[in-house]
Parts: C-alpha cells; structure tokens; sequence
C-alpha cells in the first residue's frame, strides 16, 4: 500500500471518453490493500472498462460485503454510490437496490468467502432470480483480512501458507453459476488485464446476471508453492478457451480474421461479442455443453479462463417482475397512492 | 329441569373443528351474519400449526355492547372434534349449550348433566342430500350453521346474502349452499324449540365500521404508504400480509396505460435476504418494508443493526408469535419489544409502533414508511396473530388525498449544483437526522460511500474515538427527535378520580376497555393510558407520577414493556405492578379484572383504628 495522496492536478490534454470525462475521474481513494494485491488489478480493470464504454461514473452503484475483495470498492468510481454491506449479503441488497432503481448499473463485488462460504444462499438465489448486475468475486482461496485460513473455493490438497493441506473439495463457483442459469459467465486471472477488461465491459453491457470468477493472488496469504492460487500457477495453468473483443452496437466491426478463428455472437441489444477461439469448437453458447467441457478440464488440472457462457438473449428480474419502465424509486405519491375513492370502495366491501 | 343460560346479543359460540375440514368460511359467514343484524362480534381462530387432522377452534363472541375482546368460556359449544370432546365440553359456562352430530348415539357419560344437548344427525343428513364424498363433508358445516340460524333465531336472509355475495356469478355454488343451509335449518326447527335461551335480535351498533383482519389492513396501509419494494420470506403468522400486499397491489398498482406493474415483490430465500433486499431499495429511494415474525426478527437482527448504524429507512411489520425459538407458531403474544427494541449487537434502539386493531395498523404501516424516510433508520410495527389473522370490527380506513409522503431530508441534484455542503453523516439542523442523496443523482457531488463501519461526518472511513463518539450521539439526538414524531400515548381516564394507572399497549386493547368498565362497575377506579410508540414521550412518566400504584398490562413473561419504561423512561420501578398473560391465548378482561381487583384489595389501605 502506499500513503502517497494521489495529486489531483492532472494534465490538461489528458484524453476525455465520449461523456467528458478522463479515466481520473473514475478511480478512487488509493487503495490500502497489500502492494501486489490481485485485487488492486481488477480495480484497474474496472476503471478501464467503465471510462472505455463512456459510462458516467454517478450512473453506477457498487456493492460489496466484506473481506478484503469487499474493500474495494473505495478504490475506483469515487463518484459513484458505494455500499459496503454485512458480510455475504451485498447479493440482497444489491437485488433492492436494483428492485428500486432499473436505470443505474449494479457492480457487485465479492470474494471468495463472502460468497463461497457465507454468503452462498444470497449467490445463489440472487442468480437463479437474474438480477441484472456485474457479479465479480475476486478469487484468492484464502481468507485475507483474517491472515491466511482457507476459503472454500480453496483447491482439495492446496496448501496454506503454514503448510498444512487443505481436505474439503473447493466449491466450483462457475460451474454453480451455470447451473443456477447465469446468463454470462466468466474467468480470468487479475494478472491479464488483456483478457479481463474487455470482459466486464461485455459483462456490463450483459442485460442479466453476469459472473465473473477472477483469480486473483493473495500475496500475502496464499501466493507460495503448494497453492493453486498463486501468480506462478495460476500462470502455468491457465488455458483460456478464447480471447474476447467486445464491440458496442455502434461501433463499426473493421479487424479481419481468418474464417474459423472468430466466433461473433450477436447480442439482443445489437453489441457483439466478437471471440477470437483459443479452443476448436468451443462453443459459448451451448450451456450444456460448456458444463461438460469444464468438468473435463477441471479434472485435467486445468484452469480454463476466457467467456465461458453467454445467452445472447438473457431476460432480467424486472422482466420477470413486469414492473414500471420508470424506476421505482421515483415514482410518486400519485403514482402510488390509489387514493380515498378507492380506499371507500374497500372499505365498503368489507362490511 | 337442567337450569340454562339466557341472553341476547351476548354469549360466546365456540366451534371445534378438524383442520382441513372446510369449517373455516362457514364459521365466518355464521359471525358475519350476525354482524349484519346490527351487532358486534369478535371471532378468534385458534389453530394448529398444521394443513389437515389436528384440531382447531373458532370462537365468536357476540357483543351488543361491543366488547371485542376475547372472554374466555363458551355458552354454546358446535362440537365436531371427537378428539377434543372432553376438554371442549368442560370448557362450557355451567348451563350451557352443546350442538354435536348425533348420527352415531353417545353415551350419557359424555355429556355434562348441565348441559342442554343439540344433537342434530349432519352425517346422516348429508349422506342423505350428497353423493359425492368431499361434499357431504363440506357441507355438514353450513348445515349446523342452517341449524344454527334457527336455534339462535338469526335471520337466514342475512346468511344467504352473504352467499350471494361470496358466489357472485357461481349459481350452482350459490344453490347448493343455500340448500345446505335451509336442510339444517329446517331440522332444527322441526326438532327443537327455537329459538334456544341464546338469541341474536336485530340492533343497530355495527354503524360504519369494517370487517378485516389485521395483515390485511397493515398490507393495505403499505400500498397506501407508498411502498413499492416488499422482500419477505414465509413465516406464520406474517405471510398473508405479504401475499395481500400482493393482491393489492395487483389491484391497485398497476400501470394504467402500460399494465406494468408499479411494484416489486419478491419471495426472499430467507429473512436474512428479505431485510438485506428492504435495506438495499430503501438505500436507493423506493419506499421498502418486510414482514415476518419472532424467529425472522432474530434472523435479521445483523442488517438491523446496519441500518441504524449506516442510517437506511426500511419498514419492518413483526407480526408477533409465541416465543422463544419455534415457541408456539400459531399463538399470540407481544414478546418481540425487547429483540425488536434493541435488535443487534452493539448499542442500538429502534422505533416501535403499537397499533391495538386493523385500523391502526393500516395507519400505522402507512405511518412507519413516513417514519423510516423521516428518521433514516428501522421503524418497527408491532401487530401479532390476534390482530393479523382475525377479522376484528373496527372503524373505516381513511385517507387525506392532500396528504404527501415524508420522504426526509434528500440533497437534491439541484441543491449539490448549487454548492450547498453535503455531509452524508453532518447534523446541519440539530435534529440529529443528517442529509442523505439517492445514488445517481449528481455527476460529480453527493456520492458517499455506505458502511457499517464508523466514519466521520462525511462518511470517510474512520475508526478514531472521537468521531465515533461525534456519531453515536447524534444517533442519540435523532432518537430523541422520533418522539416528537412517533404517535402519542392515549389516556382512558376514569370517571372518578383513580388511585390506580393501568398501561396496556397493542392486541390487549379490546380485553383493557371491558376489564375498565367492569372495574368502575365494581367500584375500582382505574386511569389507564395505552403507549403507542417508542420511544416514550414525557406524558407516560407524567402519567406514571401521577398515580401511586400504576399496572402494567403486557402478554408476555418477562414484562418487556416495563423493562423498557424502567430503562428507557427512567419511570419509578416500585410503582410498576406487573399483569401477565403469556400462555398463547389472547388476554381476557376476565384475567385483567381478577388480576387488578386482586392487585386492589391487597394494596386498600385500612386504617389501623377502624380495622381493630
């Protein structure tokens, strides 16, 4: 961590997006997590995302629950609304917050035991319900803030700092996601910012609930040999099924590719997703088929990153709910209060 | 010649049935009957924790003057539970009535000698009427309530009204229970002399008053309260108020041009998610409530404590039940003021609203949404099953279409382009109540970040001693500014001047006005006063002051009304004389004037010389 302040002058030809602001403008109070931490990287991903896709930063709300992951959140989007709630609950209140307001974007940040352990149930149910939101767990296996113990995504005979092998089988987050019916599910790795940034933004312009399993190294807890959770495995290991531009409906499609090299997927809003293939046939978007295909490299040892799972036509809870284009939260005493006729006619049916 | 109760307007008819049995809506319609004769019932459903097989009672007290209390005893007994015969007809005031089905003989032991027996054969005469199985069961009730008609000479038009109501365009339904209901009737008019001692006579004391329960009342004042976000996960006796809210809702609340719905419910996984989803949409503006009971009430009390710490409106309506634990799910009591008084760790204290009936807690569900946006904190409202799950009669809702939602202190965006200072946690106007913003609203002013952790007045992180002591008294300021807001206690003073106090508070209501006015009737005069809210306005320690010897009527053990005004108003604890009424039934005036007339004799002072 550092104790610098971060200076607020800043260069005046620094390039604006296209709502006006510089990528400054999206960060946050300097973060005092562990210099080296994962964490801090996706942190960075996430600016570059949301100042890449021309996001006005007040037009995104961040939740998180608690752990070092949980921090985070002070840490980019200073001018966004933040809420750092109880431990493995963010999934609830991110839900309300989303039941109250359709138009902002919802990020939602986890870690491994806030939402692996504690905080499962809320995972999952606020899955299963497609709650449109960013739905990040910053992975490290290891309970950071409490110095060390193993999370439950923890790989079975991964070892602690201390040497001691862990015995319990890992919980497999991606492989719950796709069965609770995340609509866009995703891995990658805090140390390849290439893979992961254009990722959020296609998880950010996702219509539904979108996940992101990112593995990212506790230097300070579980970044040795014997665990499966450090820079240096998760580095050997990593095989990533394809590399993922995203093109925002607007923008042109210009770069060519070979025929076969590139899947585009074409999403209901018009963006595409377009996938350079690291893997023959794999296909993103047979669910069924993706399910088997991790179980297989899983067992292999591999850890497969890359757009795991997309529906190109997700539906969301306020679909679901059928409620109001205008958000619930400014709706007014007319628009709510169906008045005293009415209450008279109630009262005289129950009489 | 067995002597036999007489009365007119007032006795208490009790019903003991099997779950399951289709009883309910025929018991309902019979108290409902009566109330359009002009005069005032009160039914109570005593139920078991179950769907089908285990007993169940509906009691309905019939009251000309309009006592709406429970009584206690029966008068007359429809007993239709062979399981629970004997408890049920000893359960019978001296000279009662029995009406059982007399398709099987019984043996004289079973019966009472005092007793006046009604044996009408419901088996058999619907064996005769019906051939499909599940009708000649359903239809054995509105049978004894055709029986019932005759023999306590209830005017048959009002029930085939009801009828008509209920199967409004299902003609077939509509005959076939008017039929049922006539096959009873006649029966009991050719084999008894009708009416019985026990006599409903036309009267005109209902007036304008409704007939609803209490979750539904509470559900309407919500959606009049301009909730739109309701979380709640199923728990008895609380889900019918979310479920009605519901229904309201889609009545209501519906997008005229579009059909879309101004409205989100959702059934939670647990009340850990129900609390965390009201929390979240209040955060973010929409007016947000839950509703549960006792056990989700401990569930919740971790997002509580967030809320009052980091300063979140949310509406939590705790329909209490029989604690502790799983406790008696289907039973009442007002055990929950202590969990709900100070839910969390640490130092907290929450707003409580007692309402004593459906109207109030359509008020008061309306009320605590204002409340909750006022105060940015946890407003409580404190029903329990007698009131959510019975239907009471009551006075009309009513609502000031003038009327506009409190929405609190809000920092608009015009306000943050203006420069105006904002301090998420900053007390600008000495209330203890501080600004807040909703997410979204100003590109670069207003956004803070929500924690349960300490910070300072402009919601930066902040574990220093002297910013947590800066906020934790504020805290303290805003509670004392909720008792300006929260509604005032109400005194019944008595018509002569009174040694004694009484408080009482919620369900206990009906049961205190009886036990009042049967006490003067027998010389004890008592000043009583019912708290509505906490936290406690300066009239109870007035009140308290006042009066040497003050009781304190509460349904629970452990008198958690008084621990709360010893605690929190500073009242003088000697003065408290502690009435407990705590085994799961809705208190009596019967308990309250035995208990207080006991109180009273033991505390008259005789003077030394008269008494030698």
């Amino acid at each position: 961590m550092t104790y610098l302040a971060k200076p607020k002058l800043h260069h005046p030809a620094l390039a604006k997006n296209k709502v006006g602001y510089i990528r400054r403008d999206y960060e946050g109070a300097v973060s005092t997590l562990c210099a080296g931490c994962g964490h801090d990287s996706i942190s960075a991903a996430l600016i570059q995302a949301c100042w890449e896709l021309d996001i006005e930063p007040h037009r995104v709300a961040k939740l998180s629950g608690i752990g070092c992951s949980s921090k985070t959140p002070t840490y980019f989007l200073g001018n966004s609304h933040g809420f750092n709630s109880v431990h493995g609950r963010m999934p609830s209140v991110l839900t309300g917050a989303n039941l109250a307001n359709r138009d902002l974007l919802y990020l939602g940040v986890s870690g491994d035991g806030d939402s692996a352990s504690i905080g499962l149930g809320q995972f999952a149910h606020s899955i299963r319900r497609a709650v449109n939101m960013v739905y990040i767990v910053e992975n490290n296996g290891v309970y950071g803030l409490t110095k060390g113990q193993f999370s439950a995504t923890a790989d079975k005979g991964s070892k602690s700092k201390r040497g001691v092998a862990n015995s319990d089988e890992p919980l497999d987050m991606i492989g719950m996601a796709l069965l609770l019916g995340a609509t866009f599910v995703a891995r990658s790795f805090s140390g390849d910012k290439e893979q992961l940034v254009p990722m959020i933004k296609a998880a950010i312009e996702h219509k539904g609930a979108a996940f992101i399993d990112v593995i990212s190294p506790c230097v300070a807890f579980n970044n040795h040999a014997g665990s499966t959770k450090s820079y240096d495995y998760v580095r050997h290991h990593n095989e990533a099924v394809n590399r993922l531009d995203f093109i925002v409906a607007r923008d042109e499609i210009t770069a060519d590719y070979a025929p076969g090299e590139v899947v585009n997927v074409t999403q209901h809003d018009g963006s595409v997703l377009r996938l350079r293939k690291l893997a023959a046939d794999y296909d993103p978007t047979d669910r069924i088929k993706v399910m088997h295909y991790l179980q297989q490299r899983s067992a292999a040892g591999e850890v497969v990153t890359g757009l795991l799972y997309v529906n190109p036509e997700p539906s969301d809870l306020h679909e679901h709910l059928d409620t109001v284009e205008t958000p619930l939260n400014q709706l007014n005493a007319r628009e709510l209060c169906p008045g005293s006729v009415a209450l008279e006619r109630i009262n005289a049916s129950l009489r | 010649m067995t002597k036999r109760i007489d009365a007119i307007n007032d006795f208490v008819v009790k019903f003991a049935n099997i779950n399951g049995s289709g009883s309910a809506s025929a018991n309902e319609i019979f108290a409902r009957s009566i109330m359009r004769m002009g005069v005032p019932v009160s039914p109570r459903n005593i139920f078991p924790s179950n769907i089908q097989g285990l007993p169940t009672w509906y009691e309905v007290r019939v009251s000309e003057s309009g006592w709406l209390g429970r009584r206690g005893g029966a008068d007359l007994l429809v007993a239709m539970n062979p399981a629970t015969w004997d408890a049920d007809i000893e359960e019978i005031e001296l000279g009662g009535y029995v009406l059982y089905d007399s398709s099987k003989p019984l043996p004289k032991s079973k019966f009472r000698e005092d007793l006046n027996i009604i044996g009408i054969p419901l088996t058999e005469i619907c064996n005769a009427a019906y051939t499909d199985s599940r009708q000649r069961q359903l239809f054995k009730n509105i049978v004894y309530v055709g029986a019932l008609s005759a023999l306590l000479d209830i005017d048959p038009i009002e029930i085939e009204k009801l009828f008509s109501e209920q199967f409004k365009g299902k003609e077939a339904l509509l005959q076939s229970n008017v039929n049922a209901l006539r096959l009873g009737r006649d029966y009991a008019l050719q084999h008894f002399e009708c009416p019985i001692g026990l006599r409903v006579q036309r009267a005109d004391n209902v007036g304008n008053r409704i007939f609803v329960d209490g979750n539904s009342a509470a559900a309407l004042g919500a959606v009049y309260g301009g909730a739109s976000v309701c979380a709640w996960y199923p728990i008895t006796p609380s889900s019918s108020l979310a479920e009605t809210f519901n229904r309201y809702c889609h009545k209501l609340r519906i997008d005229a041009a579009t059909g879309k719905h101004r409205f989100a419910v959702i059934q939670a996984e647990d009340e850990l998610a129900s609390i965390g989803m009201a929390i979240g949409a209040g955060w973010n503006g929409a007016r947000a409530f839950t509703a549960t009971s006792g056990p989700g009430i401990s569930l919740m009390t971790e997002f509580i404590g967030l809320a009052y710490f980091a300063e979140i409106p949310v509406t939590i309506i705790n329909v209490q039940r029989g604690g502790p634990s799983t406790g008696m799910p289907t039973r009442t009591q007002q055990s929950d003021l202590l969990s709900c008084a100070y839910a969390s760790h640490g130092d907290t204290k929450h707003v409580m609203l007692f309402p004593e009936d459906p109207t109030e807690c359509f008020d008061f569900s309306a009320l605590g949404l204002d409340l909750a946006d006022r105060l940015q904190t946890p407003v409580f409202v404190m029903t329990d099953l007698d009131i959510g799950m019975n239907t009471r009669l009551c006075k009309p809702f009513q609502w000031d279409d003038n009327r506009e939602y409190d929405r609190g202190k809000i920092m608009t965006h015009a306000e943050l382009e203006s420069g105006k200072d904002f301090g998420r946690y900053l007390d600008v106007d000495g209330d203890g109540i501080p600004y807040r913003t909703y997410p979204g609203t100003h590109p670069t002013r207003g956004a803070y970040f929500t924690r349960g952790t300490t910070r300072d007045r402009y919601a930066r992180y902040s574990e220093a001693g002297a910013d947590y002591l800066d906020n934790m008294q504020r805290l303290l300021r805003k509670f004392e500014t909720a008792k300006s807001l929260v509604p005032k206690p109400l005194l019944y003073p008595a018509e002569k001047p009174a040694r004694f106090g009484a408080i009482f508070y919620g369900s206990t209501s009906p049961a205190m006005e009886e036990a009042l006015d049967v006490l003067a009737s027998r010389g004890i005069h008592v000043n009583a006063l019912r708290v509505r809210a906490f936290p406690f306005q300066d009239e109870i320690n007035d009140f308290v002051a006042s009066h040497p010897w003050v009781f304190v009527i509460e349904q629970n053990r452990d008198a958690q009304l008084k621990t709360l005004l010893v605690n929190e108003a500073k009242v003088n604890p000697t003065r408290l004389l502690s009435v407990l009424h705590y085994d799961g039934t809705p208190i009596t005036a019967r308990f309250i004037v035995e208990q207080i007339a006991q109180h009273a004799s033991a505390r008259t002072v005789v003077p030394l010389k008269r008494a030698s």
